[in-house]
């Protein structure tokens, strides 16, 4: 259980997987101008990545290594995550409608989001079992939760600040990631 | 100009995926802690784009439009495999630097981009000059970001002090925060000059498609938004 905990609250906040990891930068600049869709975002990456590192890592445990072709795991994570993307999108449509309603505009989307990859290469590279995998991988999704709705909160607050012409845009979105992964150095100390 | 060395030019400079596309952010920020490891990235990466572009120009007739996005998905894996295998054999001190983002060129937009964008369509030579002028483009945008924080985190350029000893290292450069806040910086001052040729009245191609201009568009240059043809979903 104490490891469990110690996976979570590392993958979560101490090496959050945008601000120092650096998974997950597209959608965190590109979908971050409003906390709802930020938390959107957020909620469908929780999802996605759950249910990913859950059937990556079964696939990896019981296919690949039995079969000794674990050097192809990039290419069956990645198709096993996009073709994953796709049916849970159709499933969402079919029989959950209000969540489709919620997720369903990111889901396309999070197949371009490389912390998915990220965590199902991860839980290999650190060989989680199948328990700490889904752990991993929700703690590394709610820490991309986290620090998108922070990073909307932020960008909501200084939105008619008056910033010099060059640094409109992406620039001072890029400043104020910097400091928030300055603050997140702060966690360190957790574990 | 010849429409090969065009190609180069084009991906070197008017295209250039780092500065002006802004595509591929994951490893820009995450590998440029030395210049050397932005050049080991960059090359890596367009080791890929080359043959991926290769060979999907090869087999740009005969991969069914309906499945070409697996397709896609399956050739440049298997190259970032075979990548992956010979940095791990030759290059060791490379590979376990690069880490974990090896595997991850798989998803890179830059990639994925060429080959709906440009290798789709184009003769198997020009989409290798296609390949390497991106890849190449690439490789000088990570070791520019690299030089950069190499040389006010640590002190040195290239592995080599240039700073005098007396100089104070500021090591956040080389930790996570100075890879946004050089990036801030590089776009800004990219934005600078932009800003004042479009006031000289300089013609200003206007290129979209950068994952800074939301996800929605990076989506569509090709990592996700075409990845699903809409006929195929029912």
């Amino acid at each position: 259980m104490k490891e469990l905990l110690m996976i979570a609250v590392g993958s979560a906040l101490v090496n959050n997987v945008v601000l120092s990891q650096f998974l997950g930068i597209c959608p965190f600049l590109g979908v971050s101008k409003r906390v709802e869709t930020a938390a959107g975002m957020g909620g469908a990456v929780i999802f996605v990545i759950t249910i990913a590192s859950f059937f990556t890592s079964v696939i990896y445990k019981f296919i690949l290594v039995p079969t000794s072709f674990e050097y192809l795991q990039t290419i069956v994570f990645i198709l096993v995550i996009a073709a994953l993307v796709q049916f849970v999108e159709m499933f969402l449509k079919k029989s959950m409608q209000s969540l489709y309603n919620a997720l369903g505009v990111y889901l396309p989307l999070i197949t371009t989001n490389c912390a998915v990859l990220g965590v199902a290469l991860t839980n290999v590279q650190k060989s989680y079992n199948i328990l700490e995998g889904v752990i991993n991988g929700f703690a590394v999704a709610v820490g991309f939760t986290i620090s998108i709705v922070l990073m909307a909160g932020i960008r909501e607050k200084t939105e008619h600040n008056d910033v010099s012409e060059s640094f409109k845009g992406t620039p001072i979105v890029l400043i104020t990631a910097s400091l928030m992964a300055i603050a997140f150095f702060g966690f360190s100390g957790l574990i | 100009m010849n429409k090969y060395v065009e190609r180069i030019y084009n991906g070197l400079v008017k295209e250039n995926p780092t500065f002006v596309l802004m595509l591929g952010m994951c490893p820009t920020l995450a590998v440029t802690t030395s210049a050397i490891n932005g050049i080991g990235m960059g090359l890596a990466t367009t080791a890929v784009l080359v043959m991926s572009n290769m060979l999907i120009s090869m087999l740009r007739k005969i991969i069914p439009d309906s499945v070409r996005m697996p397709a896609y998905i399956v050739v440049i894996a298997s190259f970032v495999t075979i990548v992956q295998f010979l940095l791990e054999g030759f290059v060791p001190s490379l590979y376990s630097a690069l880490g974990l983002y090896i595997p991850l060129i798989v998803v890179n937009c830059i990639i994925m981009g060429r080959a709906e964008s440009y290798a789709a369509k184009n003769p198997v030579v020009l989409c290798i000059m296609d390949g390497l002028g991106m890849g190449l483009g690439f490789t000088v945008g990570l070791t520019a970001i690299g030089l950069v924080r190499e040389i006010i985190g640590n002190g040195t350029a290239f592995g080599l002090q240039i700073l005098p000893g007396s100089y104070e290292p500021v090591t956040i450069f080389i930790l996570a925060p100075g890879a946004f806040l050089v990036l801030a910086g590089l776009v800004a001052l990219q934005n600078k000059v932009r800003n004042r040729a479009a006031k000289r009245g300089a013609p200003m191609t206007q290129v979209s498609g950068g994952c800074a201009d939301g996800c929605d568009t990076c989506g569509n240059a090709g990592c996700g938004g075409n990845r699903y043809p809409s006929g195929q979903e029912e």
